[in-house]
């Protein structure tokens, strides 16, 4: 049997989320890398090329996602990526990817507050897959 | 107590002094507010008389009939809405006029009070009027005092609070549905990792705590004077069964019984922070070493530890409201990011200063130093 399964990279720092990405996205049918920081993802990045990437925003810095997402666009601009989040929007803190003036500074393709529904993932990661 | 003024306008004296019965024994608390509220009862009957006493009177909330004799409720609720925007109105209406609802609500009625009414309807309409006026108060009182850094603090502290709730959801979920099978015992490590996050969000909470009550004064009924010794003593017994767990162990070294005028729970801030981090950033087996000094009025805390150590970049943040060492020998600890910028304010609040020195891989040496 061959092994044409996708590739997705996830990057978190809160292991307990990572390995729950990594349980859920396994069972879409998925295979996964797992990078526990911003460093450890850069490395990723350098080595591997995925078909999608989950990157959480805040880990060493509070803008890792960010540097992630635009690390990752220029090395493979046909990559896409959800950036999740636990930063709520009561906080004042809020942006989406549908505008355009968001889209030309965050360089994801989506973005996700945690704790997002199993099934509704799966239906985000299909879509940008284009399953 | 705290009192709101309540003006009544409906040329029904029925209606007005039901409001006054109802509303006279009647108060409203709220977790984080330091007095209960209670409200006076002011009676009007026509809008004429009503625009005279927000004149000449201070009103917080009106409750305001539309049908009156002579101007019309809305007319009134114009008059505020132009002079008086921070009272809040409340239109009595019959449920029919939903017309004039709508109307009223364009011109900037808070809320309606549909007619006829229950006692329990309107005190939970004032219940809800008060509260609003409570919130804003604070949000103007919280902007005033500095907006950056509170939205700076909210944003991390609703990552750092959010970041446990999402994991142990997680867990729950991937139970609920069974993901890892019908055995029992293939969930135990995720029971025990939900267990564990949930202690640091207790932990976060107690820190936070520690946090709003510094933000205080130092208050002047709790200072006694304190023997130092033995407070360091108290919380080295409270962190050694953690302390053996990781084969580290703490020596005190007092040898003046050094007495200092302090609130004991400030104090007691200081050491625990300060022990518990040179146990839980050491290596198996090393060392704490906690000394108490006195030189020229000063006093001397040191905390020293054979622990993992500090880079300058570290060090330079080490303050900061929940900044946190993040590398691979610190992943599997656990902490809120907020004890060291507690026992900074602490000792700023007794005009001292705290010192790091520390090297990668050796260990850090932390210094209060308080005047005496």
């Amino acid at each position: 049997m061959t092994d044409n399964k996708k590739l997705i990279i996830i990057a978190d720092d809160d292991l307990d989320y990572l390995f729950q990405m990594e349980l859920y996205i396994k069972s879409f049918g998925f295979d996964v890398v797992k990078a526990e920081s911003q460093k450890e993802a850069e490395i990723l990045i350098e080595n591997t090329k995925p078909d999608l990437a989950i990157f959480d925003l805040m880990m060493e810095k509070d803008d890792s996602g960010f540097i992630l997402c635009y690390k990752m666009k220029r090395k493979h601009p046909d990559v896409p990526i959800i950036l999740a989040t636990a930063v709520a929007s009561e906080t004042g803190i809020s942006f989406g990817v549908n505008s355009n003036s968001d889209k030309q500074w965050i360089k994801a393709d989506l973005y996700l507050e945690k704790g997002i529904r199993k099934d509704q993932l799966n239906k985000e990661i299909n879509k940008l897959l284009k399953i | 107590m705290k009192n709101l003024n309540v003006m009544v306008v409906d040329d029904e004296p029925g209606i007005r002094s039901g409001v006054s019965r109802i509303l006279n024994n009647f108060t409203v608390s709220y977790p984080f507010m330091d007095a209960d509220i209670d409200f006076n009862i002011i009676e009007v009957e026509t809008g004429e008389e009503a625009i005279e006493k927000i004149k000449s009177d201070h009103i917080d909330i009106v409750l305001l009939d539309n049908k009156l004799p002579g101007i019309q409720g809305t007319d009134v609720l114009e008059f505020v809405n132009k002079n008086k925007p921070e009272i809040l109105v409340m239109m009595i209406t019959s449920y029919a006029s939903l017309e004039l609802a709508i109307k009223a609500t364009n011109k900037g009625a808070y809320d309606f009070i549909p007619k006829p009414f229950t006692p329990q309807e309107l005190k939970s309409s004032l219940e809800n009027a008060t509260k609003h006026l409570f919130l804003r108060g604070m949000t103007k009182k919280l902007n005033k005092e500095g907006k950056e850094i509170r939205y700076q603090f909210l944003s991390v502290l609703s990552h750092e609070l959010k970041a446990p709730l999402y994991a142990i959801e997680g867990y729950l979920n991937i139970m609920k549905d069974k993901e890892a099978g019908e055995e029992i015992l293939a969930y135990d490590q995720m029971i025990d990792r939900s267990l564990q996050r949930i202690k640091g969000m207790r932990n976060l909470i107690m820190d936070l705590l520690d946090l709003t009550k510094i933000n205080f004064e130092k208050k002047p009924e709790k200072l006694r004077t304190i023997i130092l010794g033995e407070i360091a003593q108290l919380s080295i017994e409270a962190i050694n069964p953690y302390a053996i767990q990781k084969d580290v162990q703490i020596k005190l070294l007092d040898e003046e019984n050094i007495k200092l005028n302090a609130d004991p729970g400030d104090i007691e801030i200081i050491f625990n922070n300060l022990i518990s981090n040179a146990v839980k950033y050491n290596n198996d087996g090393g060392e704490v070493l906690v000394s108490l000094k006195s030189v020229n009025d000063k006093i001397y805390i040191i905390v020293k530890d054979t622990g993992i150590g500090l880079s300058q970049e570290e060090t330079d943040k080490l303050f900061d409201e929940f900044f946190r060492v993040k590398n691979e020998q610190t992943k599997h600890i656990t902490g809120s990011g907020l004890g060291l910028s507690i026992v900074k304010r602490v000792v700023d609040l007794y005009n001292g200063e705290i010192n790091i020195d520390s090297k990668v891989g050796e260990g850090s040496t932390f210094t209060v130093i308080l005047p005496m």
